[in-house]
């Protein structure tokens, strides 16, 4: 591989030093629809890291013609019609996955990430670099998906991809299936163990408080 | 190039390339969605009648592990039904007869009073396409009926599939909706679609019995043959189903047809 370093930083940063779920906290609403089942997961993922990937190469090509005061509303156009395109697609070739997808691949319009990415990175650098990029984020918003769904399908439904692994009680195994995990709260809190592992790892990450709650002392007793 | 070029060298915020910005891109991006919509449609409308067969076997309980839908699909017999006078209509070709398109057109629908409406559907075509199970002896033993009807948000498509005696239920579904997911969307709940088995649509007196409701009676009470349990959280879309029901089975839907089934079980109609 012969890639430059900025292109090694863009493409391998955001996969854990700088993930957009786990340290910028974008995305986080598709994270928890979406993650119950490993094929709705990639499939997602898969959306999600093409239309990133597209968006910040064309907005990036277009970056230096686009106006300031119509900045946004060209950023969101271009996303919006990769998104039509992508769910296009995927009806046309992954109806029955699509079809329990249903709005979230709609709803990456609005995901953080695509343009958080557009706006951060692509207006500032060169069409192919924004590509990369845009290929790094999302394979980092993948890797917590599919990390998720993997939890979430293995324990909840017994399963990988629908194939049945640790036999259900219901087909006479012995796995009692943990139903929460298939209820979108069980997503937050796998998310949150993610984030508190992966900070502890990488105490870079941790935040400084905002506010620091005082001591109690000199107040007498009110 | 002379204009390309002044177009490039104008500055970034004058009134006119934002103009001009704004429309090239609107117009590149229109291109791109609309080829890509119609380049995709004849794919997209194969997927849409595979899964409407899927739909169908899977309400009836006819899949066949190993088969594919299409192959499955085989023991599945099409007919256009007139639904006024409840008789096979020939002439029609039950595979590409399109219910949804005919109700739209003048030539080919009833307009219902508003009496007559309770499924909110305001017009419903002249025929309706039903598909038939035989069995060896060519006796029907499934009789599968699609309905249609408005919830809270959407018209929902579904078929509902009933046994040779055309009273008991063997499975209801549907194949289309925009219920809220969650919600109205847990129409597509495996438990409560598995509610609908066995229970039965016509009472003694061959009045429509069978209710969607809150509070069903339990197992075991006599009523219970014709009383569902509503989804919780979706009384809109569960009444819409009630309705929907109520309508299709009623006198404007295919109570004509199924009477002249009873009579003649063996293909039912003339």
């Amino acid at each position: 591989m012969s890639l430059s370093p900025e292109a090694r930083k863009v493409l391998t940063e955001p996969l854990i030093g700088n993930n957009p779920i786990t340290l910028q906290i974008l995305g986080i609403c598709s994270a928890l629809a979406v993650t119950s089942s490993m094929k709705t997961a990639l499939l997602m993922a898969v959306g999600l890291t093409t239309v990133t990937a597209f968006s910040n190469a064309f907005i990036s090509a277009v970056r230096n013609h686009t106006p300031g005061s119509i900045r946004i509303i060209v950023q969101m156009t271009i996303i919006a019609s990769l998104v039509i395109v992508v769910d296009q697609l995927m009806k046309a070739y992954a109806f029955s996955t699509a079809k329990q997808l249903s709005v979230f691949v709609g709803l990456i319009i609005t995901n953080c990430i695509v343009m958080g990415r557009a706006e951060a990175y692509a207006m500032q650098n060169p069409p192919g670099i924004s590509f990369l990029d845009g290929i790094g984020n999302g394979l980092g918003y993948s890797i917590i998906l599919v990390g998720v769904a993997f939890v979430r399908e293995l324990f909840g439904a017994g399963s990988l991809f629908g194939y049945e692994l640790l036999t259900l009680t219901k087909h006479g195994g012995w796995y009692t299936p943990n139903s929460l995990l298939l209820l979108p709260p069980s997503a937050f809190f796998l998310i949150g163990l993610l984030i508190w592992i992966i900070r502890t790892k990488y105490p870079a990450q941790q935040e400084v408080h905002d506010f620091k709650i005082h001591e109690k002392h000199g107040l007498g007793n009110r | 190039m002379s204009l390309v070029r002044q177009f490039l060298d104008m500055p970034n915020d004058s009134k006119q390339k934002t103009f001009i910005v704004a429309l090239l891109l609107c117009l590149v991006c229109s291109v791109a969605v609309s080829a890509a919509a119609v380049a995709l449609k004849p794919v997209q409308d194969t997927n849409k009648l595979l899964d409407k067969k899927r739909n169908i076997l899977q309400i009836a309980g006819l899949e066949q592990p190993g088969k594919s839908v299409e192959e499955a699909f085989q023991q599945v017999e099409a007919k256009v039904v007139d639904l006024q006078t409840g008789d096979y209509v020939d002439g029609v070709n039950a595979d590409t007869f399109d219910a949804r398109a005919a109700s739209v057109d003048p030539k080919q629908n009833v307009v219902l009073t508003k009496e007559q409406d309770i499924a909110s559907i305001k017009r419903r075509a002249k025929y309706a396409t039903v598909y038939l199970v035989k069995d060896a002896q060519g006796k029907v033993e499934k009789l599968i009926l699609p309905i249609h009807g408005y919830g809270l948000w959407s018209t929902l498509y579904g078929f509902l599939a009933l046994k040779g005696d055309a009273n008991t239920v063997v499975g209801m579904g549907f194949y289309e909706h925009a219920e809220t997911p969650g919600l109205g969307g847990e129409v597509d709940n495996p438990a409560w679609k598995d509610l609908w088995k066995d229970k039965q649509v016509f009472n003694a007196n061959g009045e429509v019995a069978l209710r969607v409701m809150k509070g069903a009676a339990p197992a075991g009470d006599p009523k219970a043959v014709h009383e569902i349990d509503a989804l919780s959280g979706a009384t809109l879309t569960s009444r819409g189903v009630d309705n929907l029901v109520h309508f299709w089975m009623g006198e404007n839907g295919f109570a004509p047809y199924l009477q002249k089934f009873r009579t003649n079980p063996q293909g039912g109609g003339v």
